[in-house]
C-alpha cells in the first residue's frame, strides 16, 4: 500500500476522537508506521476539530497538509468546505450530512454558506455522502455517527475487512460494541 | 509492546520505565496529559500542585530525598517555576530530575508562543528535545541518567505536535531504582551567598563537561545521504524537514543545551548548502554563525508560528504548494465558545449588563472576551486578573475602581490570585475580585484542584474554603452567589462593586461537563415566542436565530434554563411538555 493520509474533521463533541483510535488500530494491525496527531484545549470548546491520520512504510510529519489527504471524512458540512483544500486531486470526502451553526452564525454576524454539496459536486469531488445521524439512530444509538462514516470509509479502501472489525472488538466498549457493529454494516454498504 | 501512544504518554511511560516515585504538574496545555498518563502507575506518587513553581519545588525535594522525580508543565509555567529552575542549577540533585516543558508555537491554547529553549541558556541547564513518541520515552530515560551523571536537573522540551501526536512506542518494564541515601551537605543543598559563589563554580566546570558529551552521546546524530545539502535541526522541524528535502545529510540534535560546536563544524565542512531548522527562536543559528558557519536560517523562515513541511519547501526550496480542488470555500469561523449550560454564562450576562470594566484571566472563561460576551477587557497571566484590577483602581480613582471587577477561576485563585488579593486588602485597595467556583479546573479538561476536595488520583482530601480564605486574609465583605439566578446576582454584583473597601464574590455553580451535573433535558420555544430575541443576549450556542423564528437546538440543549429567565413571555418550555 502506498501512503495512506486521512483528516477527520468535525466539531469538538462530535466523537471524532473514536474515529481516529479505530484508524490508528487498523494501521498498527497491517504492520504500517502511523501517526496521529490533533490539538487538544481550545478545540474542545465547541470549536472546529481536525484530526490527521497518516499510515505507510514511513511517516515523518505528522501534519496532513493542503492537497494531500486521501480521505477527508467530514462529521459537519461547513468543517468540510472549510478543509476542502486539504483533499488531494481524486481524493474522496465522506460526508455526514449534518449542520452545525457556528457561534457568527446563531448571532447573526455571518451566514451558513450556502449549497455546500452542490458546490463539491459541481467541483468534481469524488463524495460519498450519508445521513450518518439517520442511520445511526436506526441501529439505535445516536452516537454511532463515527462508526458509520468508519463503514463507509473502509468500503473505499482496499484494506480487508476482518481487520477493521477486529479493531472495533479491540477500541469500541463491549456493551455498545453490537449497536457499532450494525453501523459499520450499514456505512460499508452504503458505498 | 508496541503501542500508539501521545508524545505525553510515551514521556509518562519513560518516567515510569526510569524507576520516578515521584510526579508533580500543575496542569496546562498542551503538557497536561503527562501527569494524567503517569496516574495509571501506581508505583508513582503523583499530585497536582497548586502551581509550577510549588510543583518544582515538591521535585526538588524528592529529588534531594534520593528518588528520580520528574515535574510537567506548559511553556508559561516554566515561568511560574524560574525562580527554583535557576538555583536548583547551583543546587543540583541527588536523585534525577526532569522537568518537562510543552511549547506551544503557533499559540493553539496559549497566551504567548515564547521558547523554553532559552530557559535552558539563561539557567545552565541541559535540555533535550524528542521527534516523537519514541523518543518522548527514551530520552525522558536519559535525561535521568545525564541528570545523576552530571548532578543538575534536565529539562525535555516538547513542542505541541510532539506532545498531542500519536506514533508507535515499544514499552518496556519498570527499572530498579532504590532511594539513594540522603546525606545531608550545607554547602550543596543552601543556596546562602557563600555556598552559592562556590555552586556557580560547579556549574560553568559541569556545563563544560556536558559540552564533551554532547559529542559522545547518541542523542546527536549525524545521518548521511547527499551532501550537497546539509540540515541541522531537532524535534518536530526534524521530521518536516525530512518530508521536504528527503535523501539528504542531517544533524539531528537531540541534546539542544549545550550544543556539539565540534560535531556541527565538522558536518558543516562536509555538506554543501547548510540549513538550520528550528522553529521559534534563532538559539542554534545564533550559535552555529557564532562558529563563523555559514547558513540559510531565519533570513528566509519565519520566528513566528508553526512549521510544517510545505512551509520548508516553499520558503527553502521554491517548491509551490499541492494543487487543491477550485472551489469557494470562503467559511466563517468556528470559534470555540462557552458549552451550553456553562455557569459562567450568567456571570458575563451580568458584567455585560453593568457595562463593567473586567480584567480577566486564564480559564475557560477567557472565552468570554469574544463575541457574543464581549465582557473582557484584559487577559495576560495566571492570577493577574487582581493585580491588575488593583493597579487600575490605584491610578484611576475610587469611582474607576467601582467599575472595575476582576473575574478569574478557582483553580487560577489557588494558583496565583490569593496573592493578588492579599495586596488589594495590604495596600487599602477597594477591589472586587470574583472568584467562578465551578468545581473544577477547566479548560485543561477537568483536572481536581485545591478547592474540589480530592486528588489527582481522586481521593478525598481536605478542600480549601474559599469564603474562610478570602476573610483570612482580611476581606470582610464576602458574597457566594449563583451566577444562574440572575436578578440576584446582579443585585450582588452591583452592591459590592459600590463598596469603598475590597470583596469577594463567590461565583458557585459547576461546570456543566462534569459528571454528576444533570439538568433536565432539552428545552424549546413555543408559540408564546414574540420574537424579541432577549434569548440570544445570553449567547448560548444551543438557541438559534433562524430570521422568522427562534429554536432551540435539541443535541446541544442540557436544560439548565438560564433563557427562560430572559423571556417575559415564558415561551420557553421543557421540550416533550405536552401541557405547556
Amino acid at each position: 500500500m502506498s501512503d495512506l493520509n486521512i483528516m477527520i474533521v468535525g466539531v469538538g463533541g462530535q466523537g471524532t476522537l473514536m474515529a481516529s483510535r479505530l484508524l490508528g488500530n487498523v494501521a498498527m494491525q497491517l504492520g504500517y508506521d502511523v501517526k496521529v496527531s490533533e490539538v487538544h484545549g481550545m478545540s474542545q470548546r465547541g470549536g472546529s476539530v481536525v484530526t490527521y491520520v497518516k499510515m505507510g512504510k514511513k511517516i515523518y510529519s505528522p501534519i496532513i497538509e493542503k492537497g494531500e489527504a486521501d480521505i477527508i471524512l467530514a462529521f459537519e458540512k461547513l468543517e468540510a468546505l472549510r478543509w476542502i483544500d486539504y483533499l488531494k486531486q481524486g481524493g474522496a470526502l465522506i460526508l455526514n450530512d449534518q449542520q452545525i451553526d457556528p457561534m457568527p452564525v446563531i448571532t447573526g454576524k455571518a451566514i451558513y454558506p450556502e449549497s455546500i454539496i452542490e458546490r463539491f459536486e459541481d467541483g468534481g469531488i469524488r463524495l460519498f455522502k450519508v445521513n450518518g445521524l439517520q442511520i445511526a439512530e436506526e441501529c439505535g444509538n445516536t452516537k454511532a455517527v463515527n462508526v458509520v462514516l468508519i463503514g463507509l470509509l473502509a468500503a473505499t479502501t482496499s484494506i480487508d475487512r476482518d481487520i477493521w472489525e477486529k479493531a472495533m472488538e479491540q477500541v469500541i466498549p463491549q456493551k455498545v460494541i453490537e449497536v457499532n457493529r450494525k453501523a459499520f454494516d450499514k456505512g460499508y454498504l452504503l458505498s | 509492546m508496541k503501542r500508539l501512544m501521545l508524545g505525553n504518554e510515551a514521556v509518562a511511560a519513560g518516567a515510569y520505565e526510569a524507576g520516578v516515585r515521584l510526579a508533580s504538574a500543575y496542569p496546562g496545555t498542551p503538557s497536561t496529559e503527562i501527569t494524567e498518563s503517569i496516574v495509571k502507575y501506581q508505583e508513582i506518587y503523583v499530585e497536582w500542585s497548586p502551581n509550577e513553581k510549588v510543583a518544582l519545588e515538591v521535585a526538588i525535594g524528592a529529588s534531594i530525598a534520593g528518588a528520580r522525580a520528574i515535574c510537567s508543565m506548559k511553556h508559561v509555567g516554566l515561568n511560574v517555576a524560574a525562580d527554583p529552575l535557576f538555583t536548583v542549577s547551583y543546587t543540583g540533585v541527588n536523585g534525577g530530575l526532569v522537568i518537562m516543558v510543552a511549547d506551544d508555537p503557533g499559540m493553539h491554547s496559549s497566551q504567548n508562543e515564547q521558547d523554553s529553549r532559552m530557559y535552558a541558556l539563561a539557567s545552565k541547564i541541559p535540555m533535550l528535545e524528542p521527534s516523537n513518541s519514541q523518543e518522548c520515552k527514551d530520552y525522558v530515560k536519559s535525561a535521568f541518567e545525564i541528570s545523576e551523571r552530571f548532578d543538575c536537573p534536565v529539562i525535555v522540551r516538547l513542542t505541541t505536535r510532539i506532545a498531542h501526536s500519536q506514533s508507535i512506542v515499544e514499552t518496556a518494564d519498570r527499572g530498579n531504582h532504590e532511594l539513594k541515601p540522603y546525606v545531608k551537605d550545607a554547602g550543596k543543598y543552601v543556596m546562602m551567598p557563600a555556598m552559592a559563589r562556590k555552586r556557580h563554580v560547579e556549574v560553568e566546570k559541569r556545563m563544560a563537561a556536558l559540552k564533551d558529551f554532547a559529542h559522545e552521546t547518541s542523542l546527536n546524530t549525524i545521518q548521511w545521504g547527499t551532501t550537497d545539502v546539509g540540515v541541522i535541526t531537532s524535534g518536530i522541524s526534524y521530521q518536516y524537514a525530512q518530508e521536504a528535502f528527503g535523501d539528504v545529510s542531517y544533524l539531528k540534535l537531540g541534546m539542544v543545551h549545550p550544543l556539539p560546536y565540534k560535531m556541527i563544524e565538522d558536518f558543516a565542512s562536509k555538506v554543501g548548502t547548510l540549513y538550520v531548522i528550528e522553529e521559534l527562536e534563532s538559539l542554534f543559528e545564533d550559535q552555529i554563525k557564532k562558529l563563523g558557519i555559514k547558513v540559510i536560517g531565519k533570513d528566509k523562515l519565519p520566528v513566528i508560528g508553526e512549521y510544517s513541511a510545505s512551509l520548508l519547501k516553499e520558503k527553502l526550496l521554491g517548491i509551490e504548494q499541492n494543487k487543491t480542488y477550485e472551489i469557494d470555500n470562503e467559511s466563517p469561523g468556528r470559534p470555540p465558545v462557552m458549552c451550553p449550560g456553562c455557569p459562567h454564562r450568567g456571570t458575563f450576562h451580568v458584567l455585560k449588563k453593568l457595562k463593567l470594566m473586567v480584567t480577566g484571566d486564564i480559564g475557560c472563561y477567557t472565552l468570554a472576551a469574544l463575541p457574543p460576551a464581549d465582557a473582557m477587557d484584559t487577559c495576560v497571566c495566571m492570577g493577574a486578573s487582581v493585580g491588575m484590577a488593583h493597579g487600575m483602581q490605584k491610578v484611576r480613582g475610587e469611582e474607576f475602581g467601582k467599575k472595575t471587577v476582576a473575574v478569574l477561576g478557582d483553580s487560577t485563585f489557588i494558583h496565583s490570585g490569593i496573592t493578588g488579593l492579599i495586596d488589594v486588602v495590604y495596600n487599602k485597595g477597594c477591589s472586587t475580585i470574583i472568584i467562578l467556583d465551578n468545581s473544577i479546573t477547566g479548560m485543561t479538561g477537568h483536572q481536581n484542584n485545591p478547592t474540589t476536595g480530592l486528588t489527582i488520583r481522586n481521593e478525598p482530601t481536605k478542600q480549601v474554603n474559599l469564603e474562610l480564605l478570602a476573610k483570612a486574609v482580611g476581606v470582610d465583605r464576602v458574597r457566594i452567589a449563583d451566577p444562574f439566578e440572575l436578578k440576584e446576582f446582579e443585585k450582588i454584583v452591583r452592591e459590592e462593586v459600590e463598596a469603598d473597601e475590597p470583596s469577594v464574590i463567590i461565583a458557585q455553580r459547576p461546570c456543566a461537563l462534569l459528571k454528576g451535573v444533570k439538568y433536565e433535558g432539552p428545552l424549546r420555544i413555543n408559540e408564546d415566542c414574540r420574537m424579541c430575541r432577549s434569548c440570544l443576549r445570553i449567547g448560548c450556542p444551543a438557541i438559534v436565530d433562524k430570521g422568522d423564528k427562534i429554536e432551540i437546538n435539541n443535541a446541544l440543549c442540557v436544560g439548565c434554563k438560564l433563557c427562560t429567565q430572559m423571556c417575559s413571555f415564558n415561551a420557553i418550555v421543557k421540550a416533550g411538555d405536552k401541557n405547556e
